[in-house]
């Protein structure tokens, strides 16, 4: 049975030559960077090369980057830390409502913490509007947050213009760009931005590693106290062999960016175009044109997510859903609700996330055994029944 | 996964229709009562995730034949229990099941009152 893995989003194989690079940090070169040693030496070396690297990959400056444990703490250490060094200022923030739940999450605590939070709506794409963020900020606004691009729609966000809105009110602008490293060229000085959050393995790294970027005095509380590593930002022993693997990834994706997104995209848009013709009522969700290249989503009207899923791991298809029966707190994607799709729609939800190991013959198999999958749970759906009763036809 | 008894039973004596889309999860049981009073058919349609058409399935296959009464009893520990237990967050799917169940008979009881009073 032919083997389909299309849920990159979710996890990917980490490239064989980040494996390499990081073994050795396991066993020979096993230091603690912060000794002063030999030993330590070697692995303090070995931390700042891949901050160099992971630098370059965003047009920063290494002592302006932060290692964590990954996108989730990258989120929580901007949102929280720099919402809280501004207390004194002000205590609103601003973030979009198709965040991740590590800034949506994180901006629900600091409203527990007494701060003001304001969501700010998207288009039916999932966009957000720059003047939506002008009209929310307010005098005493001490952050705003937005995503670059989203992983569930795949919808690219306007962040160079809303950096523009941000700075001109003089406001921290952080954005959350854990889809859209290494798979679209980013620029710091160039965006316009005051933070950005990267995670590792969203380009073939390690899980459990990210890092943050922040502007030089940009002032921000540790999310994580203890010793004084990441330059008093950010405590704990470093994952040396984790920050090496992201360090030789983000190195790769910068190399081969442009080739990467070029076959990527190629097969995204072959089963944008593929799937409609061969399943009716199923309509793609996010942004047609502007949209990550490894990003193809689709709600399927009348039949839920889940049950899709299974079906198509039995025959050996990998994807994701954002409907409520896949989610482990039984609700329903939010991105898809703030972009407007029905509740019911929204469960037939199907998120497929391209990665280095697909093949344009991986959307000519889906193309072939998605249809009858379809069809088989739309005649079982009640849904359908009253949409064919009431002289609905799928011509 | 191979759900039995799917589908609608055109002149059903009872229909029942749990649950809402909204939510995820939306069923629909149709009835025959034979003279007996026992379910000679049972069909269904389920919107839902696949321990919601599993119930489904499993819930039809242990109704057919039996009386009424016999299916007002079946629970959603029962239907869980046939299908050897259900993951924790999946068993609101059993109680949609038995009770969907329940209302297509309750839909049947107040289509047939007189005839209900013959049976017992």
């Amino acid at each position: 049975m032919p083997e389909v893995y299309l849920d990159h989003y979710a996890a990917s194989p980490v490239l064989p030559q980040v494996i390499e690079a990081m073994l050795p940090y396991y066993s020979e070169r096993f230091g603690n960077p912060s000794s002063l040693h030999g030993w330590g030496d070697a692995a303090r070396k070995a931390i700042e090369e891949s901050r160099q690297k992971v630098a370059s990959l965003i047009g920063a400056s290494p002592e302006e980057i932060i290692f964590t444990s990954g996108g989730t703490e990258a989120n929580n250490t901007a949102v929280k830390g720099i919402a809280w060094a501004a207390k004194k200022k002000g205590n609103h923030v601003v973030v979009s409502a198709v965040e991740h739940f590590s800034v949506l999450h994180a901006a629900r605590t600091l409203e527990k913490w007494g701060l003001e939070v304001t969501e700010v709506d998207v288009d039916e794409y999932g966009v957000v509007h720059p003047d939506k963020i002008s009209e929310a900020i307010r005098p005493d606004t001490v952050l705003v947050s937005v995503m670059t691009a989203n992983g569930e729609v795949g919808t690219l966000q306007p962040v160079k213009e809303i950096a523009e809105v941000a700075r001109e009110k003089k406001i921290p602008f952080h954005s959350d760009a854990v889809a859209a490293a290494g798979h679209i060229p980013l620029d710091v000085k160039d965006l316009g931005v005051d933070a950005l959050s990267l995670s590792s393995d969203m380009f073939y790294g390690p899980k459990g590693v990210g890092a943050l970027w922040v502007r030089g005095g940009l002032r921000m509380m540790p999310l994580l106290d203890g010793g004084v590593q990441e330059g008093g930002r950010r405590g704990g022993t470093e994952n040396v062999a984790g920050i090496v693997g992201m360090g030789r990834a983000a190195e790769l994706a910068a190399g081969e960016m442009e080739e990467r997104s070029g076959r990527l995209s190629s097969m995204r848009d072959a089963l944008i175009e593929k799937l409609p013709a061969a399943i009716p009522r199923l309509q793609l969700t996010g942004h047609p044109a502007r949209r990550l290249p490894w990003n193809a989503s689709f709600v399927v009207e009348f039949i839920e997510g889940e049950g899709m899923l299974l079906f198509l791991n039995q025959k050996g298809v990998a994807v994701s859903s954002g409907s409520a029966c896949t989610s482990r707190a039984l609700k329903g994607s939010h991105v898809l609700s703030a972009c407007g799709i029905p509740a019911e729609i929204a469960q037939g939800s199907l998120l497929f996330s391209f990665g280095p190991d697909n093949g344009p013959g991986d959307v000519d198999y889906v193309v072939e055994v998605l249809p009858p999958i379809v069809e088989r749970l739309r005649q079982m759906s009640p849904l359908y029944d009253k949409f064919q009763k009431a002289g609905g036809w799928l011509g | 996964m191979n759900p039995r008894n799917v589908g609608e039973i055109e002149d059903a004596d009872g229909i029942g229709e749990v649950g809402n889309p909204v939510c995820g999860d939306m069923m629909t049981f149709y009835i025959k009562v034979d003279e007996d009073g026992r379910l000679s058919d049972v069909k269904f349609k389920t919107f839902g995730c696949g321990a919601a058409i599993a119930v489904s399935s499993m819930v039809s296959e242990m109704a057919k034949g039996k009386t009424m009464d016999e299916v007002l009893k079946i629970s959603r520990d029962d239907v869980a229990g046939q299908l050897g237990g259900l993951p924790k967050n999946k068993m609101h799917c059993s109680n949609l099941g038995a009770d969907a169940l329940h209302k297509a008979i309750e839909d049947y009881r107040s289509k047939n009152k007189e005839k209900e009073s013959q049976h017992g």
